[in-house]
């Protein structure tokens, strides 16, 4: 594993940073899942996304 | 139903009270068993008592830095806000989500640090790292006074469940107290560590049996959501937040994310892995947790839906288990409320205790706290640090131990340029410089959080911002300035 392919994969780490900060981006109702305004079913979608790119970012980086 | 305050009028009745006491007492007997059972079979030394030896793995450090991240905040704070302010107190959610990836880039470092060094707290590293006697003071100091708030909130958080059961006066206060000192003093950090499987699993099936079944009372979450905006001030057309929310939401997150890791009892829960990999590989799973706590801070609009009326918001999540859940379940969910409080709080005196025992009390030579002896001192220290929290709630308003936890996190953010910052050398960071933004930063927060009355959010040119982000901003850009300006090190004697 080179050290350039694992500071590449470090940037998926961002990617929560980026989709959660910017608040205006998500500030909406619709559309709607399950009932869930957006604002709540998206933030709450990020959960697993974050798990599963953390997750990838360490098998990336296994030694 | 409509719940006034306080809510002992309404009790969830004997079967109730039972099943609470069952479920309660049992945590406290086990945890306070693990302390005996792990110290006949092993030396029973002062790390064993507040690292747990180093030894934990990877279940046991997901539920105890689970155990010890996902508090009484959590499950009462975070619900009251949104019950208070609707969409705006989410903003727990995106801050316990982006922490991981922070704790992944970051926590593998230092526990790497602190096991090749013999260290145990937070200021143990700066020390070590930048060879400053003063320094390490400050950062334990600043630990110290950051987390009594904090373990104050936990009691807050069982007598509200205690008072919830029925309990009168000041009982319930009395009852958290005397239960956390026991299951501490006799545990050390195994009783967290051992129970907070007990605790997760009570939380769990007490969150997820009210998310499901309460919002099939209120008529499914579209309506569930519908009623509890009629109640909240509303926001612009199509938008959650109301005008101006939107940046102090975001900062809000992002600087509770950054200061979740740096107090002294989340970092116990980190340094007490065995290896740096369990560390990475619980950032991934840790998440789950988040997603239990999302669904929590759904709790504070389901009162709003549910008809709950109080001007007491820390008693929204027991009054709307006693309206919607027969007395028995009530009173199951109490006891995972009450635990949930417990096994942090537990953490949090340990973690504080390391700090006054390694970094600020004058330590005998060559004595590491790893002795018999040092596990006494660290006993008494821990149950003095309960008794400060304790004089927190007895001497100042509730409502004022709630914006004092505020204060706190912007106090422990204060310490990520030493204890982060200083991980990358090609900053160029040292002592002095560090001590400098130090000082900065906590003089400006603290200043303008007073000036502004406690609030976490300050008004700068007409956007919020939060104010711990504020002062580490100016922490940060003192510490460069001086840092590269006076580059001689500082030698103190030690």
């Amino acid at each position: 594993m080179t050290t350039r392919r694992r500071g590449a994969a470090r940037l998926l780490l961002l990617l929560p940073f980026a989709g959660l900060l910017w608040t205006p981006f998500y500030d909406r109702l619709t559309p709607a899942l399950f009932g869930f305004p957006f604002f709540y079913w998206y933030q709450l979608a990020w959960v697993p996304v974050t798990a599963a790119l953390i997750f990838a970012v360490w098998r990336i980086e296994r030694p | 139903m409509t719940a006034s305050t306080p809510l002992s009028s309404h009790g969830p009745g004997a079967a109730g009270i039972a099943v609470f006491v069952v479920f309660f007492a049992a945590t406290i007997l086990l945890g306070a068993s693990a302390g005996w059972r792990r110290a006949s079979r092993t030396q029973a030394g002062g790390e064993q008592w507040s690292l747990g030896g180093r030894s934990f793995g990877m279940w046991v450090t997901w539920f105890l830095v689970g155990g010890d991240f996902y508090t009484a905040y959590t499950v009462i704070a975070v619900p009251a806000l949104v019950y208070a302010t609707g969409a705006y107190g989410f903003f727990a959610l995106p801050y316990t989500i982006i922490v991981y990836p922070f704790v992944y880039a970051v926590m593998p470092k230092l526990w790497q640090i602190a096991r090749d060094g013999g260290h145990a707290t937070a200021a143990d590293i700066v020390r070590a790292r930048f060879d400053s006697v003063l320094l390490e003071r400050v950062v334990a100091l600043t630990g110290l006074v950051a987390v009594l708030p904090y373990i104050a909130l936990q009691l807050v958080g069982i007598r509200v469940v205690l008072e919830a059961l029925g309990l009168p006066g000041e009982i319930p206060l009395v009852a958290a107290f005397l239960s956390l000192a026991a299951y501490t003093w006799l545990g050390g950090l195994h009783a967290p560590a051992s129970t907070a499987f007990l605790k997760d699993a009570m939380i769990y099936v007490a969150v997820i049996v009210a998310v499901t079944v309460i919002p099939l009372h209120l008529g499914g979450y579209g309506a569930m959501f519908r009623t509890a905006a009629d109640h909240l001030p509303r926001p612009g057309a199509g938008h959650a937040l109301r005008a101006g929310q939107a940046v102090p939401y975001a900062t809000l997150a992002l600087s509770s994310a950054l200061a979740a890791f740096l107090y002294p009892h989340t970092l116990t829960g980190v340094l007490a892995a065995r290896d740096s990999d369990t560390i990475r590989r619980n950032a991934a799973m840790l998440p789950a947790y988040t997603l239990l706590l999302g669904l929590i801070a759904l709790l504070g609009l389901m009162a709003h839906a549910a008809g709950i009326v109080t001007a007491h918001p820390s008693a929204v999540v027991p009054a709307l288990f006693l309206a919607i859940f027969p007395g028995w379940f009530a009173g199951f969910g109490f006891a995972a409320i009450a635990v949930g409080a417990l096994v942090p709080a537990a953490v949090m005196a340990i973690g504080a205790a390391n700090l006054v025992i390694r970094n600020l009390l004058p330590r005998p030579a060559g004595d590491r706290g790893e002795d018999r002896a040092g596990r006494g001192r660290a006993r008494i220290v821990a149950l003095l640090v309960k008794v400060a929290a304790l004089g927190f709630i007895l001497l100042l308003d509730p409502a004022f131990a709630i914006n004092l936890q505020l204060l706190g996190g912007l106090w422990i953010l204060q310490t990520l340029p030493a204890l982060v910052l200083g991980l990358l050398p090609s900053l160029g960071l040292n002592a002095r410089g560090l001590l400098a933004g130090w000082a900065a930063g906590m003089l400006t927060g603290s200043l303008i959080a007073f000036a502004d009355g406690l609030k976490p959010v300050h008004a700068l040119l007409g956007v919020g911002v939060s104010t711990g982000l504020l002062a580490v901003t100016v922490n940060v850009v003192i510490a460069l300035l001086v840092s590269r300006t006076v580059s001689r090190p500082i030698r103190t004697p030690s």
